[in-house]
C-alpha cells in the first residue's frame, strides 16, 4: 500500500505547526503533521504562554494584534486545561524616564484602537500591592492574556484530526523539499506543499533560514493564589530584551490559573544546551526581587530552560522558502510564537489559497531584506 | 559565596550515612553529616536519638557522638556544582554553600505507592508512614488495621503495630507462596535473617498472613471504612480503621542525578569502592540499590574508607557486602511485583495526587514528559516522587527528570548561590 499524497505536510507539532494544521484542515485540505517527539514538547512547552500585543515595530504590532484577535475568537472553544485567562499586562515604569515610554505606548495603542490605560504610582500600588512602592506607574494593556500552550497545541491538532488530518508522533523529518518529507529510514511522505514549522530546529532542515537559538530560563513557584493579578513586565525590558549580542534579564511575572507564579525572563545567545545557567538564573530572580520584594521568600518548584527561534529583525519567517517551489516556512517566532501562531497560520493559508491576507504578509516574507534590529 | 570546606561531606543521616561519617571521623578527619530531618537516624531509625529501643541504632548514634561528628540538621541539599566541589544547602532561614573534598551521597529511599481505587482516602497510608506516625505518638491501640503490599517490611510493621495494641486484621503479601517458599529455603544460609523471621513470626501470632494476596480497593465515603482484598481464590472484605500499604522502596537518586552521577536501573551506579561516575562523589546505602539496614551500614563503612583513601580496610569488607547484596537480589526477586497490580486502577483512580490527575488521562500519553506537560501529572510539590515510580511501573515509562532545585527551594536560595 503506497502512502497517499497529502495537500500539506507540516514538520513540527508545536503551537505553530498545530495552528497551521488546523487552518489548513478547516479549508478542507488533506494535512499530515510530522513530529519527532510529542505535541508541543519544544519551545511551546518551555515558554511563558502569553498572548500580548507588542510594538517594537509596526510589523510586529500588526502581527501580534491580528493574532490576539484570533485568540479571542478561539478562546471560547478552548477546553479548561488550556488555561486561557485574560489577565491583561501591566508594563511597569520604574522612573520618570520609563513613564515617558508609558505615554508613548499609550498613544500608539490608542491610535490603533488597542484598549489601554495609564496607571499612576498610586493606582499601580492598588492594582498590584506586592510590587514595591514608589514605582512611577504602568500601562495597563487590557486584552493581553496567558494560556497553557502544550494543551492548546494538542487541542488544535485534535480538531485537525476531526477534520481528517493525520498526526504522526515520533517521526523525525531529515529533509523537507519540493517532493515531500524524508525520514531517516529512507521512506518519504509526499505532499503538494511542505511547511517547515520546526521552531528552533527549522534551520537544521533549511540552513538558509536566518534562525539562531536564543536561550531562556523560567521558574515556576508553588501555589500562591491572587499574589499578583496581571502579567507584569518591566518597561526596561525594551531596553534589555532585544539587544542581540549581550545576555540580558528582565522582570516578567505571570499569575497562572493554578495559583502558581511563572517568573522570567532571560535571553542568551550562542547556547543550545538545556542546562540551567545558575548565574543568569540568579540575576533573573534578583531582578524580579527588585520589583516584588516578597518574591525571594516564595518557594520555587521548578526551573527550566528553552530555546527561542530568533531572527535578526525579531520578525518570524512566513512564506515560501528561497530555492523551493513548494516548501514554506512558518518559523522564527522568537519569544512571541504563542501569540503569533494563529496569525501565522492565517497568513500561510491565505498564501496557499492565493487570497488577500487581512494584514500585509510582506514584512514576514522569508525573502525579505532582513535588517538587524535594535 | 565561599562556604566552609570539609574533607568529607555526607548527605543523609540514615544507617549508611552514619556509618560512613563514623569511619571518617574515627581517623580524626573532619566530616559533616547533613540531613533534612531534625535528628539523625533516617527513616529506619527515626526517633531513635530521643528514645532508642533498637540496640544497633543506639550503637551507631553513640559512635556518632563519641567521634564528635558535626551534624547539620534540618538542612536540605537543593543543588550542587561538582566542578567546584560544592553543594548548596537550605535551612529554615538560611542558605549556604558547603565545599567538600569527597562527597558521599546516602540519601536513602522512599516508599513506592501504587494507585488502586480508594488509595487517596484518608487513613490509607504507606506502611512505613503509619509506623512513623505511631512512633511519633499517634494512638493505634484498639484500631483495626489491614496491611498490604510486599516484602518483609509488612511483617515488621505488623509486629510493631500489634505490640502497640493495634488489631491487625490481615497481612496481604502479593508474592505467591511458591516464591516465598523458594526464598525461605535460602534463609538457613542467613542465620541472622532466619532468627529475625522467627521472631517476627512469633510476634505476629494469630495474625492472618495471606500470600498471593493484594488490595483491590479501599472503600469509604470521605474516609477509609472498608478494605477489599483479593485472596488466591476469593475476595475478602472487612471494615477497618487503617490500611497500611507498602509495595517496596524507591531509591532517592535525585541529588545524585543532578550532580551528574550515572544511574542504572533506577539506582546510582557505583564501583567496588562505592565511587560513582562523578569524580570525588561516592554513594552508599539504598541509593545504590534496595538492600536493608545491614547492607547500608556495610556500604557506608566501605564508602567512608574509600573516601579517606584506605583501600585495604574497604577491601576487607567486600566479601561481606557481596553476601548481603546476593541476599538483597534474592529478596528483590522473591518480592517482585505481580502483573495484576498494573490493572488495579480504574479510569477515575488518581495517579498523581498533587495535581489530581486520573489514570484515564495519563494512560493515552506517549511518555512521561508528554504526560507531565499535557496533564500536569508529576508537576506538583512532590515533583513526581510519588507518581513517577508508579507511572514507571504502570506504563513502563522512564520517569526520571532531575533538575535543580532538587527539592522546592526558596527563591532567595537560588538568588544567593550565584557563582563567583
Amino acid at each position: 500500500m503506497s502512502e497517499p499524497v497529502y495537500d500539506v505536510v507540516i514538520a513540527g507539532a508545536g503551537i505553530v505547526g498545530a495552528a497551521c494544521a488546523y487552518a489548513c484542515s478547516r479549508e478542507g485540505l488533506k494535512v499530515a503533521v510530522l513530529e519527532r517527539d510529542f505535541i508541543g514538547g519544544g519551545a511551546t512547552a518551555a515558554g511563558m504562554g502569553h498572548v500580548v500585543v507588542m510594538d517594537d515595530s509596526e510589523a510586529q504590532f500588526a502581527l501580534t494584534r491580528y493574532s490576539q484577535q484570533l485568540w479571542q475568537e478561539l478562546a471560547s472553544e478552548l477546553p479548561a486545561d488550556c488555561e486561557y485567562v485574560r489577565t491583561g499586562t501591566l508594563w511597569v515604569a520604574a522612573d520618570e524616564e520609563e513613564l515617558i515610554e508609558v505615554r508613548r505606548k499609550h498613544q500608539f495603542y490608542s491610535q490603533r484602537k488597542v484598549p489601554s490605560e495609564i496607571l499612576d504610582s498610586r493606582s499601580l500600588d492598588a492594582a498590584e500591592p506586592q510590587l514595591r512602592t514608589g514605582l512611577a506607574g504602568a500601562l495597563f494593556v487590557k486584552e493581553d492574556a496567558v494560556v497553557y500552550p502544550p494543551c492548546v497545541a494538542r487541542y488544535l491538532l485534535e480538531r485537525s484530526r476531526d477534520l481528517g488530518a493525520r498526526v504522526l508522533l515520533g517521526k523525525e523529518v531529515i529533509r523537507l523539499d519540493d517532493e515531500g518529507a524524508a525520514f531517516e529510514d529512507g521512506t518519504m511522505m509526499k505532499g503538494a506543499v511542505m511547511v517547515n514549522a520546526a521552531g528552533a530546529r527549522a534551520a537544521s532542515l533549511h540552513p538558509d533560514l536566518p534562525i539562531v537559538p536564543r536561550k531562556g530560563h523560567l521558574l515556576i513557584t508553588e501555589r500562591y493564589p491572587a499574589f499578583v493579578h496581571h502579567q507584569l513586565i518591566e518597561l526596561g525590558y525594551l531596553k534589555s530584551a532585544h539587544k542581540s549580542t549581550a545576555d540580558s534579564v528582565a522582570f516578567n511575572v505571570q499569575p497562572r490559573k493554578t495559583g502558581q507564579l511563572l517568573i522570567g525572563s532571560s535571553r542568551q545567545y550562542g547556547m543550545d544546551s538545556p542546562e540551567v545557567d545558575r548565574s543568569i538564573l540568579s540575576r533573573m530572580l534578583a531582578r524580579a526581587g527588585q520589583y516584588i520584594p516578597s518574591l525571594p521568600g516564595l518557594s520555587a518548584l521548578r526551573v527550566w530552560t528553552g530555546l527561542r527561534a530568533a531572527t535578526p529583525d525579531n520578525l518570524p519567517l512566513i512564506g515560501r522558502c528561497p530555492g523551493y517551489r513548494h516548501v514554506f516556512a512558518a518559523a522564527g517566532h522568537e519569544g512571541l510564537g504563542i501569540t503569533t501562531s494563529l496569525a501565522t497560520a492565517r497568513l500561510l493559508i491565505d498564501q496557499l489559497m492565493s487570497r488577500a491576507p487581512a494584514i500585509s504578509s510582506e514584512p514576514y516574507s522569508v525573502q525579505r531584506n532582513i535588517a538587524v534590529h535594535g | 559565596m565561599t562556604g566552609p570546606e570539609y574533607e568529607v561531606v555526607i548527605v543523609g543521616a540514615g544507617p549508611a550515612g552514619i556509618s560512613a561519617a563514623c569511619v571518617v571521623a574515627e581517623t580524626g578527619r573532619d566530616a559533616l553529616l547533613i540531613d533534612d530531618n531534625p535528628s539523625p537516624g533516617g527513616q529506619i531509625w527515626r526517633e531513635q536519638e530521643r528514645h532508642g529501643s533498637n540496640w544497633e541504632a543506639a550503637h551507631w548514634l553513640r559512635r556518632l557522638q563519641l567521634y564528635r561528628v558535626e551534624v547539620l540538621r534540618g538542612a536540605t541539599v537543593i543543588d550542587g556544582d561538582p566542578d567546584k566541589h560544592a553543594i548548596v544547602c537550605e535551612t529554615a532561614n538560611s542558605v549556604s554553600t558547603i565545599r567538600y573534598k569527597k562527597l558521599i551521597l546516602a540519601t536513602g529511599s522512599r516508599e513506592l505507592f501504587l494507585p488502586f481505587p480508594g488509595w487517596t482516602l484518608p487513613n490509607v497510608m504507606g506502611a512505613g508512614g503509619l509506623q512513623a506516625l505511631v512512633k511519633a505518638g499517634m494512638p493505634i491501640s484498639g484500631k483495626r488495621v489491614v496491611i498490604a503490599g510486599s516484602g518483609p517490611l509488612l511483617l515488621a510493621v505488623g509486629a510493631y503495630l500489634k505490640k502497640q495494641g493495634a488489631h491487625v486484621l490481615a497481612i496481604a503479601e502479593q508474592a505467591s507462596w511458591a516464591r516465598l517458599a523458594r526464598f525461605g529455603l535460602g534463609l538457613p544460609t542467613q542465620p541472622y535473617k532466619l532468627a529475625e523471621a522467627v521472631q517476627l513470626k512469633r510476634a505476629l501470632f494469630r495474625v492472618p498472613y495471606h500470600a498471593g494476596a493484594w488490595v483491590e480497593a479501599a472503600l469509604g465515603e470521605t474516609v477509609l471504612e472498608r478494605v477489599r482484598l483479593s485472596l488466591s481464590h476469593r475476595r475478602w472484605e472487612a471494615p477497618c480503621d487503617y490500611l497500611a500499604v507498602g509495595f517496596g522502596l524507591v531509591p532517592n537518586i535525585e541529588l545524585a542525578a543532578t550532580l551528574g552521577c550515572k544511574l542504572s536501573a533506577g539506582c546510582v551506579q557505583v564501583d567496588p569502592m562505592q565511587q560513582t561516575s562523578a569524580s570525588d562523589i561516592l554513594s552508599a546505602g539504598e541509593t545504590t540499590g534496595i538492600g536493608g539496614v545491614e547492607l547500608s551500614l556495610m556500604e557506608g563503612r566501605i564508602a567512608g574508607y574509600s573516601a579517606i583513601g584506605d583501600r585495604l580496610n574497604a577491601q576487607w569488607l567486600f566479601s561481606d557486602r557481596e553476601r548481603m547484596r546476593r541476599f538483597a537480589r534474592r529478596m528483590q526477586k522473591a518480592f517482585a511485583l505481580r502483573e495484576e497490580l498494573r490493572h488495579l486502577p480504574l479510569e477515575g483512580t488518581l495517579v498523581c495526587r498533587c495535581e489530581d490527575v486520573s489514570y484515564q488521562r495519563i494512560a493515552p500519553m506517549p511518555g512521561w514528559r508528554a504526560a507531565k506537560l499535557h496533564t500536569r501529572c508529576g508537576m506538583g510539590p512532590c515533583q513526581g516522587r510519588v507518581c513517577g515510580p508508579a507511572a514507571e511501573f504502570l506504563f513502563g515509562w522512564h520517569c526520571q527528570s532531575t533538575r535543580a532545585p532538587v527539592f522546592p527551594a526558596r527563591i532567595d536560595s537560588l538568588i544567593g548561590h550565584k557563582e563567583e
